[in-house]
């Protein structure tokens, strides 16, 4: 669970969590592009939110903390 | 007692195989980073309980692990690899410019003297180095700045830099390899480098006799002669003997002079290894049979090495990085191969067994000699 400030958005939540946790830098977010890295996905609340902008507010439920947003690993295969 | 430890990247993890000085009976340790890409895995020549790991995957991307008891446990250490300034285009396959992407480490070369420093060839080509432990790494931008990166391509596993070969007592020069680019030298420690790719003909690419763009597969060399280097290409097995300068073709009466692996035997060098792969469109073994060939003449002169190994219905391929010798005498010599077999010979190559059978596919084989 991350304590945020609003606005939460994937941006946020994610400079927070690599903050937190030093060895998910690059792991979810490119290193140099600060993007999404391609076979990684976002969901929320049932929807996919991996396309985005990182600075859109995630749903309200994920604000609150009610819903988590999950990271997901494409199903691609290998 | 001496002893050896076999470090082995595969597919999916890491494993560390180790024996005594007869090099009969194997502990087997793994796979670490279970599921993970294990591109390579390469002990310290200052500390041999120091070792590092290229892990990466197509979901999460780069890390690099760092051991300092041998391999027993790991920590994450620094992933960060980031081209200095604009990094500019290459070319990609149909010669369109591209532009610079990190994808992955391929190589990582320890400092023989240092433990916390350590060089990493990566893909899209280039060179990066930590001095501290792998906490954190800079790029040597000499290297994709120098004038002929623009022209450089991909081969087809990527544009990788997967040869990193540290001279011995300058610490100035090292010899890198790129596929598709071809082999380059500094002088000054990485500031400046030049191609040495002179004598090298590829009739595949517009110029056979291009200053760049040869598919290099690998290149060898022995420590105790470190002007004298031997390269695997993309066909031709070549041999410079004058620190890159000029190259000539010492294929001779090999099968087939396409292959991945080239190396060279610890106390004799002009005894070199290599494995023929039967073609750039079939890469399995000539008529089934996996075979070693050695030369005791720098080239030229080949013999088979089959005493162990299967000599029908094999079709593995043997990665470029997946070949190793160790510094026992008799020399020992390994490789791996795509089918998950490691080999081992502990009589210079004239009989072989399978040190394990079943493993991931084999990405790299490094071999420690422990006293």
């Amino acid at each position: 669970m991350l304590a945020l400030e609003p606005p939460v958005t994937q941006r946020a939540v994610f400079d927070a969590l690599e903050g937190r946790y030093p060895v998910l830098c690059g792991a979810i977010r490119d290193h140099a592009t600060r993007r999404r890295r391609p076979f990684v996905r976002f969901f929320a609340c049932g929807e996919d939110h991996s396309h985005d902008s990182p600075d859109a507010p995630l749903p309200d439920a994920v604000a609150s903390g009610a819903e988590p947003l999950l990271v997901v690993g494409a199903m691609a295969g290998g | 007692m001496s002893g050896v430890r076999v470090l082995v990247g595969t597919r999916k993890g890491a494993f560390v195989l180790t024996s005594d000085g007869r090099r009969s009976r194997w502990d087997v340790s793994g796979p670490h980073f279970a599921g993970w890409e294990i591109y390579h895995v390469k002990g310290s020549p200052a500390d041999p309980d120091r070792l590092y790991a290229s892990q990466s995957s197509g979901w999460f991307g780069q890390q690099i692990q760092r051991s300092s008891d041998g391999g027993r446990t790991w920590e994450p250490v620094g992933n960060k690899f980031v081209y200095e300034g604009v990094p500019g285009t290459h070319q990609w396959y149909d010669g369109t410019p591209r532009p610079w992407e990190f994808k992955r480490v391929w190589h990582l070369e320890p400092s023989p003297k240092d433990p916390d420093a350590v060089y990493a060839g990566v893909e899209d080509a280039s060179l990066f180095r930590t001095a501290d432990g792998g906490k954190t790494w800079q790029e040597l931008p000499g290297l994709r700045g120098h004038g002929s990166g623009s022209r450089w391509q991909p081969g087809a596993g990527g544009m990788c830099l997967h040869t990193i070969l540290l001279h011995p007592t300058d610490p100035g020069r090292i010899f890198i390899a790129i596929s598709a680019a071809g082999a380059f030298r500094t002088d000054d420690g990485g500031g400046t480098w030049k191609p040495i790719n002179r004598g090298l003909v590829s009739a595949q690419i517009p110029d056979p006799k291009a200053e760049v763009g040869h598919c290099v597969h690998r290149v060898a060399m022995h420590r105790s002669r470190p002007d004298v280097l031997f390269m695997q290409k993309h066909w031709d097995v070549m041999r410079s003997d004058d620190a890159g300068e000029s190259w000539r073709e010492v294929s001779g009466n090999l099968p087939t002079d396409f292959g991945f692996v080239i190396d060279v035997h610890a106390h004799e060098p002009e005894t070199l290894y290599v494995v023929p792969i039967k073609s750039d469109s079939e890469h399995f073994p000539p008529d089934g049979k996996l075979r070693v060939y050695r030369s005791r003449t720098g080239g030229n002169e080949w013999e088979a090495l089959t005493n162990g190994l299967p000599q029908r219905d094999c079709y593995v391929n043997v990665l470029r990085d997946a070949m190793a010798v160790d510094a026992l005498d008799a020399c020992g010599i390994y490789f791996g191969t795509t089918g998950g077999q490691v080999y081992a010979s502990a009589d210079a190559g004239d009989t072989w067994a399978p040190i394990v059978r079943d493993l991931p596919a084999v990405l790299s084989v490094e071999v420690q000699t422990l006293s």
